[in-house]
């Protein structure tokens, strides 16, 4: 491949990559007031277009056209870079995923992924470690109490589940030997997903992720009932925006990192039996991925819909003394199954 | 090309670093040394270092510096409640990092262009090579550094309990 069509090919992937995400990301808007209408009973946005479809659209002209507050004690630089960084790293995350398999053109090879880092694991838990961030700063910027305490409630949870989070990543590691995305991808081909021998590392990683994108039950950052909006009190407008959909954004990449971390990426079991030409495979591996990653965010809004949040001792005692010691029990777990099958080297 | 990026990570580095010592706020300066940790990070890949650069990210910017914002939050700093140094302190602080700074330069003055003692492989920094080295050349030292960290560890819960029963 030459330099010039590289450029392209790369440019092509960025776009698209970026462009799906947002797509995906105000979709689930949509579809989170849907599916909460469903659990309760009601009928959910049903004015804009058919069924309500084009509700996102109306959502995003009233958030541009809203006026926009800064307020006048506040840190006015700090303040606009909050949401950016939290769009910025909600963005970031996409880059090692592999969305399929690759494309042959022409007797080239194109993978459909944007670049396959050998620290790919490393490269995704740094950009997560630094999400915290943006709501640290929006929330630090306010100078109101409510946007302060939503902060240090949100940095302080983040930072504890990262811990559990990184440990379940590592059992992970052990067993594919690997830490680029595309090979443990690569590595689950039929139905040798991870899943299968890793449960108690993956339950953890989803609970994990649950914490990390924020979303109930573990949504205290912005529990009304205490903090008023949480971090975004003093947030309006496209940023208050910001804030909201980078978090759509996370529940995206976290559905599609679970996806290929645990339940196969774009693998699916038997597909080789029927289609063999590997430019139908590459392109049906998106849509398995696809149909993985709805189902995950899927589940993020059932859960969001079905259980209580909880209190914050509660969260603290389940972050530090139970997914802490299960994770690590789980390496241990790990290292003695590998080492009495035989399958170090 | 990698000189170039070579001198402007480098520049950006000494810039954000300076602007952590210069800032008033200690938001800003906290702010500031993610930034610099950045550069550094950058200098890391330049080296060919991925897996350093990575962790030094997840660790200093992703960890480190998340509890010092917190820290600095809490405690709510501004000029109202800013210790004020006396003149003759701020004088005494000067003259010793003065002294500090006669040092550093003289013992760079002096020293000579160094010869690396083994021929330079450019693949050591990369994850595969640098586990190898750590868990067979170098165990013993990366145990015990792991035990040393544990006991601190340890000894920060026993500081940070009320009341030892």
């Amino acid at each position: 491949m030459t330099l010039q069509s590289l450029l392209i090919y790369k440019g092509i992937m960025v776009l698209a990559v970026f462009a799906i995400t947002l797509l995906v990301a105000t979709y689930s808007t949509y579809a989170e007031r849907k599916i909460a209408a469903f659990l309760q009973d009601r009928i959910g946005p049903d004015r804009a277009g058919p069924f309500g479809i084009l509700q996102p659209l109306a959502d995003a002209v009233k958030m541009f056209m809203k006026e926009e507050m800064i307020p006048s004690v506040s840190n006015k630089a700090l303040f606009i870079l909050g949401p950016s960084i939290a769009m910025l790293t909600a963005c970031l995350t996409g880059v090692v995923i592999p969305w399929g398999k690759s494309l042959w053109i022409g007797g080239t090879e194109y993978p459909l992924q944007i670049t396959d880092l050998n620290i790919g694991i490393l490269y995704l838990f740094g950009v997560i470690s630094l999400g915290v961030y943006g709501i640290m700063i929006g929330g630090w910027a306010s100078n109101n109490k409510y946007s302060l305490l939503g902060g240090i409630r949100a940095s302080s949870q983040m930072i504890s589940y990262e811990v559990a989070m990184g440990l379940s990543i590592i059992a992970l590691v052990m067993t594919t030997g690997s830490l680029s995305l595309r090979e443990i991808a690569a590595q689950q081909s039929g139905w040798h997903w991870n899943v299968v021998y890793q449960p108690l590392g993956c339950l953890i990683f989803i609970i994990c992720a649950f914490a990390e994108t924020n979303r109930a039950p573990f949504d205290l950052p912005e529990c009304e009932t205490e903090l008023v909006g949480g971090y975004h009190t003093e947030y309006s407008s496209m940023k208050l925006g910001f804030f909201l959909f980078a978090e759509y954004i996370n529940m995206f990449i976290s559905s599609a990192v679970i996806s290929t971390f645990y339940f196969g990426g774009y693998n699916m079991p038997f597909i080789g039996r029927w289609v063999h030409d590997p430019n139908w495979l590459a392109v049906l591996g998106i849509v398995f991925l696809f149909v993985k990653i709805s189902f995950f965010i899927f589940f993020f809004m059932w859960v969001r819909w079905t259980l209580p949040r909880f209190r914050y001792d509660q969260l603290m005692n389940l972050g530090w003394k139970i997914l802490i010691p299960l994770s690590i029990l789980n390496i241990v777990i790990t290292g003695f199954v590998m080492y009495f099958t035989g399958s170090l080297n | 090309m990698t000189t170039y990026l070579f001198y402007f990570l480098s520049f950006l580095a000494i810039m954000f670093a300076l602007m952590v010592v210069l800032s008033k706020n200690p938001i800003h300066s906290v702010l500031y040394l993610v930034l610099t940790f950045f550069a550094i990070a950058g200098h890391y890949v330049l080296l060919n270092a991925q897996f350093l650069a990575a962790v030094h990210i997840i660790v200093y910017a992703g960890a480190i510096m998340v509890l010092f914002l917190f820290v600095i939050m809490l405690l709510n700093l501004n000029k109202e409640t800013e210790p004020h140094k006396s003149l003759w302190l701020k004088g005494m602080a000067a003259v010793a990092s003065g002294s500090l700074l006669v040092v550093l330069v003289g013992s760079l003055k002096n020293a000579g262009q160094m010869q690396a003692a083994a021929p330079y492989n450019g693949s050591i920094g990369l994850i595969e090579n640098l586990g190898q080295t750590l868990f067979h050349e170098f165990l013993l030292p990366f145990e015990v550094a792991s035990i040393l960290l544990l006991g601190a560890m340890v000894g920060a819960v026993m500081l940070g309990k009320k009341s030892i029963k």
